[in-house]
């Protein structure tokens, strides 16, 4: 599409919504947080700011319109960032603004939205229609909104997903003062696409989902712009280096598994990926086990294991997951609060390089909410993807405020 | 990664779902005279008292409510949760009840929602919807004494109470409040209970519960349940509005209520999918 054809579809959209909105009853919900990091260490790069203690800002409310006759929803969710050193988290962004008809056995949706394929924990590997928004949080599990149009079929023998998106967003990398960053700065202005769209290459997806008795099963298709890009080396004319994302074009079919049984989830997510003369399959599988009520008391104690296996060439995007296993331990104290710990690392089979992690929240009143989260990176060799980190094991505090 | 919900959320008492199907309670009568042997008159008359209970519940259909739950610490502070809570019977006698449960607040948990398929003779199903992350995630229902959303109540106290879940003897006939009750003596049959037994107050007019007390798995009493405020719906079936749970062992207590409570709004298995349990809000 062409960017005036782009303009005008931004105008009808907007005229739509507008009416849309004069129509449907609105609701406001939300939250504002302060985050407070401290990294311990000083940084790997001269850029980055040394200061170790980096408070930052979040807003993220949520609009909410229903029309009356409760069929079509339309949500809107901008969040803003403000970050005093890295002015790559200085942004605003809308993780969802979009238009949902729900008929009882199908519904469409149309605009940004959010989507989450997958079952294991450590490794979200099918998750494969949302960007991931790296400058928000290292694991992988904060998303950029994606614009799509879903169309979901119910039906007796599963649920039926088509996917069509229209437009690519690459991920966010944190700017030259940043913590969390790879060794030379990534300049995503130059990005290569295989694709002569670049960006505007249609992508598209379809899943099955269904659940049968004990098990919960998903197969899904995917085919367009690889979500994660080649980072490949340039010298500027300046003669800085930097790194320029290559996005090639890619296939991929996925496969998730689920088997509930007393107090046990078996997992598994599989995935082939072809795409640049190349192709590789790569595994999540694993467990969740719960002891309820431990020890007689109110505590649920979850323990985690997973195996990750990832058997992508050198010249692929890389991961860090190559080989890794995964073990976590979360508890819960099922209070008024809903205090609730996990922590966790996973370690690379060969290196023994660990990604360590622990998260904490709990409630204080009604409305506000606060949680600990810190992340580690313990023995990573100069070979691994996780090197230009090693040093930016943090700790951040977040205070909440929902309304 | 971090996720911290409740795993069963079914605020009703004398739920239907579940129950013993209508042939079974038939031939359980039939045979009760052959049973005389092994089961004494106070458990035959305890069994039917319950029966009776559950059968006045049969047919609703389904059921639209928002319920609102107080919790009260032993120093008397508050806290607030609200719910809303669609019902859908399953005609199907081998089977329980479709439960969708949503999260109204607290504000930091709005919109988490879990979807319950109750079996009779096997594990629930249960999906938890996680709004934030836009999850599903298919989750473990073999917790059963743990507490709902920290509150007095046991996630086995607010799911289906159904007859086969229980042995049960009859005690004695003694007043409550202006009624005349049947107290029944009922012990948990079913895995991972936290109660060794409960001793539940029935109306002889209506067979409405007024009254449970539990008591933990050392014997001793644990927490009372009472049933107030009762209103009848389509004509036929009583529902307590309010129920109040008090811990004799902590001093905190917990009431729920229900501020709103419909029957037969025209859901169907369509509103109860995993699907529809993406959207719910």
């Amino acid at each position: 599409m062409t960017p005036l054809g782009h303009r005008w579809l931004g105008a009808a959209w907007l005229v739509l919504v507008m009416t849309a909105m004069a129509a449907a009853q609105p609701s406001l919900s939300g939250f504002v947080a302060l985050d407070v990091r401290g990294f311990p260490h000083r940084p790997s790069f001269p850029q980055q700011d040394t200061n170790q203690v980096l408070p930052s800002f979040l807003l993220q409310p949520e609009f909410y319109y229903d029309w009356p006759n409760g069929n079509n929803h339309l949500t809107v969710v901008p969040m803003a960032r403000l970050d005093f050193s890295d002015d790559r988290r200085r942004r605003f962004d809308l993780r969802e603004f979009n238009w949902l008809h729900a008929a009882p056995t199908w519904d469409v949706l149309v605009g940004i939205g959010k989507v989450f394929w997958g079952v294991t924990e450590s490794r979200h590997l099918v998750d494969v229609i949302n960007q991931t928004d790296l400058v928000e949080d290292s694991d992988g599990e904060e998303k950029l909104g994606q614009p799509m149009l879903r169309l979901a079929l119910a039906r007796d023998w599963g649920t039926l997903t088509f996917f069509v998106l229209p437009y690519f967003r690459q991920p966010t990398y944190p700017g030259g003062e940043g913590r969390l960053r790879p060794p030379l700065l990534v300049d995503t202005d130059s990005a290569q696409f295989e694709s002569s769209m670049e960006e505007w290459h249609p992508d598209v997806a379809v899943r099955w989902s269904h659940a049968l008795g004990d098990w919960d099963v998903a197969a899904g298709y995917f085919s367009g712009t690889s979500r994660e890009p080649r980072l490949t080396l340039d010298i500027r004319d300046d003669g800085e280096p930097r790194l320029i994302p290559v996005y090639d074009q890619m296939d991929q079919a996925s496969l998730e598994l689920q088997w509930t049984v007393e107090a046990w989830l078996w997992k598994l997510e599989a995935i082939t990926r072809w795409g640049n003369d190349d192709r590789f399959s790569a595994v999540v599988a694993g467990f969740e086990y719960t002891f309820f009520n431990l020890l007689g008391t109110t505590l649920d104690l979850g323990v985690l294991g997973e195996y990750l296996y990832d058997g992508r060439s050198a010249s692929a995007p890389g991961t860090p997951f190559e080989n890794d296993v995964f073990v976590g331990a979360r508890l819960a104290f099922n209070d008024v609060g809903s205090t609730s710990i996990l922590a966790g690392g996973i370690v690379d089979d060969k290196s023994g390089a660990t990604f360590a992690l622990i998260e904490a929240s709990r409630r204080i009143g009604d409305r506000w909410t606060i949680e600990l989260e810190a992340r580690a990176f313990l023995n990573v060799p100069s070979t691994d993807l996780l090197y230009s980190v090693r040093k930016d094991d943090y700790v951040q505090l977040r205070l909440s405020r929902f309304f | 990664m971090s996720e911290h919900t409740p795993r069963q959320m079914q605020p009703t008492n004398r739920r239907r779902s579940g129950r013993l199907p209508r042939w079974m309670c038939l031939l359980l009568i039939a045979l009760l005279p052959l049973a005389a042997a092994a089961q004494s008159p106070e458990e035959q008359k305890g069994l039917e008292i319950s029966t009776e209970a559950d059968q006045r519940d049969l047919g609703f259909g389904d059921s639209v409510a928002s319920i609102e739950m107080i919790l009260k610490n032993a120093n008397g502070q508050t806290s607030t949760r609200e719910l809303r809570l669609n019902t859908l019977e399953v005609p199907d006698e081998g089977d329980g009840d479709k439960i969708l449960s949503v999260i109204q607040s607290p504000p930091d948990v709005r919109g988490t929602a879990l979807l319950t398929y109750t079996h009779i003779n096997e594990q629930d199903d249960q999906w938890l919807y996680l709004p934030a992350l836009k999850r599903v995630k298919r989750i473990s229902s073999a917790n059963k004494s743990g507490p709902f959303l920290g509150s007095e109540f046991a996630y086995e106290d607010l799911a289906s109470q159904e007859v086969a879940k229980y042995t049960h003897r009859y005690l004695r006939d003694e007043p409550c409040g202006e009624l005349q009750c049947f107290v029944v003596e009922r012990v948990p049959v079913y895995k991972d209970s936290g109660y060794t037994r409960q001793f539940t107050w029935i109306d002889h007019d209506e067979y409405r519960f007024w009254k449970v007390d539990f008591y933990d798995r050392k014997n001793d009493l644990l927490k009372t349940l009472t049933f107030s405020d009762y209103r009848q719906y389509l004509d036929q079936y009583w529902r307590a509005l309010i129920l109040d749970m008090h811990n004799h062992q902590t001093g905190k207590s917990t009431r729920l209520s229900y501020t709103d409570l419909r029957f037969r709004v025209g859901l169907t298995e369509a509103d109860f999918t995993r699907n529809a349990l993406r959207r719910s809000r």
